[in-house]
C-alpha cells in the first residue's frame, strides 16, 4: 500500500501547488503564451520555482542506488529527437494555446471546473488513445 | 501591486516538491499525461498511476468546497474538444508534458526534455499569436 499512498501524496501536493501558483487559471497560462499581448510571466516563475526542489532531488537520486520504496531511478533517455517528440510537442502546444490547459491543471480542474473540465479531460483521454498505436 | 509572480514562485516550489517526492520515494517521473495515458491505453494500470491521479483530482475538489473556485476555460465545447484531443494526443506521442518534460526533464538537463519544452512553448506562442492577434478567434 505504500506505493499508491505516496503516489497519491505526490498527486495531492502537485494539486496544491497548481492551485497556489494560479496554473489552474487558464487565462494565466494563455497570457504567458501571448507574447504580443498583455504578457503574463507567472508561468516562468512557476517553472523556475519547480526546478529548485527537482534539481536537488536529481542530485540526491544520483547518490542513491534505489528509490526509498525500491527500484531503480528512471534512466536518462537517449537524446533522440524524432518526429514523435517534435510533432507531438507541437500539437500539445497548439491545444495548450487554444484552451490554456495542460494535462496536470486539466485533471486538477475536474473537481471544480464544471462541464468544461469534464469535456476537456474526456477529449484528452481520447487523444491519448489515438496516440497509443503510434507510440514505441 | 501584482504579486501573482510570488504565488507562482511559491506554487512552483510546491510542484517541484511533489515531483521530488514521486522521484525519491516511488522512483518515478511525475507526469500526469503518462498517468492518464497509461491508465487509458492499458500500458501502465498500476495502483501508483491511479493513486497519483486520485490525489491530484481530490485536493482541488475538496478545496473548492471551502473556498470559491471556478474555471475560466470558456464555454465553447468545440474549442475544448479540439484542444483536449491535441493535448492528449500530442503529450502522449511526445511521451511527456509540462510536468514530465518540463519540470522533471529540464531540472536534470535532459536533452529530450529541453527540446520538447522549447517546442511546445514555441508552438504555443505561435498558435496563440495567430488565434488572438491575426484571426481574433480567442
Amino acid at each position: 500500500m505504500a506505493r499508491p499512498f505516496f503516489a497519491a501524496l505526490a498527486g495531492a501536493i502537485f494539486g496544491l501547488g497548481l492551485m497556489l501558483s494560479g496554473m489552474t487559471d487558464t487565462r494565466s497560462v494563455q497570457g504567458f503564451l501571448d507574447i504580443f499581448g498583455a504578457w503574463n510571466p507567472t508561468l516562468a516563475f512557476v517553472m523556475g520555482g519547480a526546478m529548485i526542489p527537482m534539481a536537488i532531488a536529481w542530485r540526491v537520486a544520483a547518490r542513491r542506488k534505489t528509490a526509498v520504496l525500491g527500484g531503480n531511478f528512471p534512466a536518462m533517455p537517449p537524446p533522440r529527437f524524432d518526429l514523435n517528440l517534435i510533432g507531438g510537442s507541437a500539437a500539445f502546444g497548439a491545444g495548450w494555446a487554444l484552451t490554456g490547459f495542460c494535462p496536470g491543471p486539466a485533471l486538477a480542474s475536474l473537481g471544480f471546473g464544471g462541464w468544461q473540465g469534464l469535456v476537456f479531460v474526456s477529449a484528452m483521454a481520447g487523444g491519448a488513445l489515438l496516440a497509443a498505436p503510434l507510440r514505441r | 501591486m501584482d504579486i501573482n509572480w510570488l504565488y507562482g514562485l511559491l506554487g512552483g516550489l510546491v510542484i517541484g516538491t511533489a515531483g521530488a517526492v514521486y522521484l525519491l520515494v516511488n522512483g518515478r517521473i511525475m507526469g500526469p499525461s503518462s498517468s492518464l495515458g497509461g491508465l487509458m491505453d492499458g500500458s501502465d494500470r498500476s495502483t501508483e498511476q491511479f493513486g497519483f491521479v486520485v490525489g491530484l483530482v481530490a485536493v482541488p475538489a475538496v478545496a473548492s468546497l471551502m473556498i470559491p473556485m471556478q474555471t475560466y476555460a470558456g464555454s465553447n465545447w468545440a474549442v475544448l474538444v479540439i484542444g483536449g484531443l491535441l493535448v492528449g494526443f500530442g503529450t502522449r506521442l511526445a511521451n511527456g508534458c509540462t510536468s514530465g518534460h518540463g519540470v522533471c526533464g529540464i531540472s536534470r538537463l535532459s536533452p529530450r526534455g529541453i527540446v520538447a519544452s522549447a517546442t511546445y512553448v514555441g508552438a504555443g506562442m505561435i498558435v496563440m499569436t495567430a488565434l488572438r492577434h491575426l484571426w481574433g478567434m480567442i
